[in-house]
């Protein structure tokens, strides 16, 4: 038996520094890998627009996370020509800075929704989600009607917000403590939400699911899918438009 | 006594604290869970001070044999039923979100039924119930045999046994009830991820402490697949669980890391639980049964050494493909691509040590249906791993990213290598450790082969075919410079495939219940009166001289 095959005996013969080696071995492809993507800096752009989630926003996308969308639709478009045609400009790092989790997504059985922000009238969203099928007929998609009866019930937002910015969103003290206000009022056509477009620039405030009396679940995840892909200004960042 | 009632007390106060956080619950779905968590905790409580001997009742249903032998075998029999039991609800689950692709109907217009709560409870019932009991129990049977001890600490053994079930257990009634982290593979909710691991730990130990009350002196390869693969799905688990809670009584919570950071963590933790649950692990039960199987000795020592060590320092880093393109950093996903492609060297080299075991025994192919599964789950497992390093090539990931050929080339792994060699690890067992003196039926064996095989090919054909056309289709430019094809006519060109595909999934799943009735009648002491596998021809009717007729003519 060759040499490297004797020396091995000694790590068969003992399950500590077998363990030990095997872990040492395993370890460092991620901390290699994984590690500089904290501290190098163009790892995310620098752009103009990126901002927390409204409280209705986060709601919305916690439904959508619930649901798992993300098993069929991929927020990330790739650079690439057909797809900047067929979606948009192609994503940025800077897009999902504050998304935890990321909703990047593996597999487009539904096309991708990193720009669909804009795309289409509420109410298209709103019959689409309720029958997929009655404004898409090939679609394969589940209906949803049950997020236009159901009230969000979203739980108390002052602690979402505030578990958010312990990950490090950064969520202001007043932001945190009118999240249950501001998730209210962007889906209340009466309400006065200068604070809260303040607080959210580019912040979409209306009734979102066509029944202003009741916040419905409906609500919530038309607001997010509103404006997912729409903050960053990419007619102003023409600059920025390199090809990769 | 003192410790029964130290046991039992501490079970009493589970009970209460969950029963008190159930009732302060944020959301249904943390109530229903503690709920669950309440429950188990009071029937663990009633069976620590009850005075019955729930392990000799518990062997009276599995009809096991009464003399347990020399080895700690009970929890490797509740493995091998609950790895058959969740096998079969993964799979369905699989059937019916296939058929829900076709017919989105089936989606039947209520919450709890729609593909997006679904699929990840298939593929965890398959990933974490069917193949993590698969590991669990072959683990149990490996680890004792090739180092000639009884499992350490017994108690914990079958704790980390029905722990993992009620892992499962609230995994799966939290996807359907919408608690999940979303991030694949890895959905459970931080509670159930703080519960997977204290298991884990305990696995871990019951581990390493059997090994290191092992009499032979060498620690079998099997077991270096084993060890690697349950202390890297620590490091895996814990670091991609990493979450921050809404509230300590509710489900919901938010991943610490964000982006670009918590994607490449993410698929860092996915590729390597293929890595090391789908493929360390289940080559540690390669490493064990297939030379048992054919009765001979591994083919290659050093190879094993050299694969072994290249293939979990290779793995970790093969994570930044599932990314390609993506917004992470360009650096990233080259050094992923590379580490991808090199990562075909050493999966090669384990089909190598396993397919060249059987050397001088290939007849065992024609003759023994559960080594020409094995042979399968082989044959699959290098046909996955050479195309695996090929879709991992930018250029190739292009096309097949975010496509169906990823479904296709994942199933091709999970239905051909891990499904075919955890069947033929179970076809192994079950008579062993039931102490019968066959299985019921080999011929129900091969049933189960063919079934499973066509299966697999319409499955992984169709989802080919399905994956490169929608890829195609996608970029495709007429010659006035627009897209051709809105994203809807791709959608409906996929029909056929879908068809296809669930054809190929109901096919495995009649070969898996073939094999529930083939180890049932076998557990139940049963042997099908039927034609033994092979037979040399021998007609005694032609096995004479000729009579009346000379052998040779006498010459004149």
């Amino acid at each position: 038996m060759s040499g490297f095959a004797q020396k091995h005996k000694k790590l068969e013969r003992n399950v500590t520094l077998l363990s030990v080696a095997a872990f040492v071995t395993v370890a460092i492809g991620g901390i290699v890998e994984i590690a500089p993507l904290f501290w190098i800096d163009n790892t995310i752009e620098k752009v103009e627009g990126m901002r927390p989630y409204t409280p209705l926003e986060l709601a919305g996308r916690n439904i959508y996370i619930r649901e798992g969308c993300y098993s069929c639709h991929s927020q990330m478009v790739r650079p690439f020509r057909d797809e900047v045609e067929r979606y948009g400009h192609y994503s940025l790092a800077a897009e999902s800075m504050y998304d935890h989790p990321f909703q990047w997504g593996s597999k487009r059985t539904g096309p991708d929704l990193a720009r669909v922000g804009g795309r289409y009238s509420d109410e298209w969203h709103v019959q689409h989600l309720i029958d997929p099928r009655s404004v898409v007929p090939e679609s394969i998609m589940p209906p949803y009607a049950f997020l236009a009866e159901k009230d969000l019930n979203a739980g108390d937002m002052v602690k979402h917000l505030t578990a958010q910015r312990r990950v490090g969103v950064p969520y202001t003290a007043e932001a945190i403590a009118a999240a249950n206000e501001d998730l209210k009022a962007q889906a209340d056509p009466e309400a006065v939400t200068t604070d809260l477009v303040e607080r959210y620039p580019k912040a979409q405030v209306r009734d979102f699911d066509g029944d202003p009396d009741r916040l419905t679940e409906m609500d919530a995840l038309v607001a997010y899918l509103q404006m997912i892909g729409t903050l960053v200004d990419f007619e102003a960042a023409e600059a920025q438009e390199e090809p990769r | 006594m003192d410790t029964l009632l130290l046991k039992a007390g501490g079970w009493l106060a589970v009970v209460f604290i969950a029963f008190i956080a159930m009732v302060l619950a944020a959301d249904a779905g943390f109530a229903v869970h503690m709920a669950i968590i309440a429950l188990a905790a009071g029937i663990t409580l009633w069976v620590t001070i009850n005075k019955a001997d729930y392990a000799a009742i518990g062997r009276g249903i599995l009809k096991a044999p009464t003399d347990p032998g020399i080895y700690d075998d009970d929890p490797i029999r509740w493995g091998v039923i609950a790895t058959i039991f969740w096998g079969i609800a993964g799979l369905t689950v699989g059937l019916i979100i296939a058929l829900q692709l076709a017919f989105p109907v089936l989606n039947l217009n209520n919450e709890f039924t729609t593909f997006g709560r679904l699929r990840p409870l298939h593929t965890s019932a398959v990933i974490f119930a069917f193949g993590g009991n698969a590991l669990i129990a072959t683990s149990y049977y490996v680890v004792q045999r090739t180092c000639r001890a009884r499992l350490a600490f017994p108690d914990l053994a079958r704790f980390v046994f029905w722990g993992y079930q009620l892992f499962i257990v609230l995994a799966a009634t939290g996807y359907l009830m919408g608690v999940t982290q979303s991030k694949e593979y890895a959905e459970p909710e931080w509670y159930v991820d703080l519960w997977l691991t204290i298991v884990w730990l305990c696995y871990a130990a019951v581990f390493i402490g059997t090994i290191v009350r092992r009499s032979e002196p060498h620690i079998y390869v099997a077991n270096w697949f084993y060890l690697s693969f349950i202390l890297t799905i620590a490091m895996l688990h814990v670091v991609n669980g990493l979450s921050m809670p809404v509230s300590l009584l509710g489900s919901k919570s938010y991943a610490a890391f964000a982006g670009v950071q918590d994607a490449l963590t993410q698929w860092w933790y996915g590729h390597n639980a293929v890595g090391f649950f789908l493929t360390a692990g289940f080559l540690a039960m390669m490493y064990y049964f297939v030379p048992k199987q054919a009765e001979r000795p591994v083919y290659s020592y050093r190879l094993s050494i050299i694969h072994f060590w290249s293939l979990i320092f290779l793995y970790i880093w093969a994570g930044p493909h599932h990314l390609h393109y993506t917004a992470l950093p360009d650096w990233a996903q080259t050094l992923g691509m590379v580490f991808s492609v090199v990562l075909w060297m050493p999966s090669w080299g384990g089909m190598i040590n396993g397919l060249m075991t059987l050397n001088g025994a290939w007849d065992k192919i024609r003759t023994d249906p559960i080594i020409r599964m094995m042979v399968l789950a082989l044959a699959f497992y290098g046909m996955s791993t050479f195309e695996g390093p090929m879709m991992s090539i930018k250029a190739v990931n292009s096309l097949s990213h975010y496509t169906d050929w990823t479904v296709g080339h994942v199933h091709s792994g999970a239905l051909g290598w891990n499904g075919m060699i955890t069947f033929a690890c179970l076809y192994y067992l079950v008579p062993r450790l039931w102490g019968k003196q066959r299985l019921y039926s080999l011929r129900m064996v091969n049933w189960h082969f063919w079934l499973a095989t066509l299966g697999i090919v319409l499955y992984a054909a169709s989802m080919w075919v399905a994956g490169i056309m929608q890829g195609l289709m996608w970029r495709e430019y007429g010659d006035d410079g627009y897209l051709v094809y809105a994203f809807s006519e791709v959608v409906t060109a996929m029909l056929p495939m879908y068809l296809i595909r669930a054809t190929g999934g109901l096919l495995y799943l009649a070969g898996a219940i073939v094999l529930v009735y083939n180890v049932w009648m076998t557990i139940a002491g049963r042997q099908r009166d039927e034609k033994p596998m092979t037979e040399t021809p021998h007609n005694e009717a032609l096995d004479k001289p000729i009579v009346g007729k000379p052998a040779v003519a006498p010459a004149e």
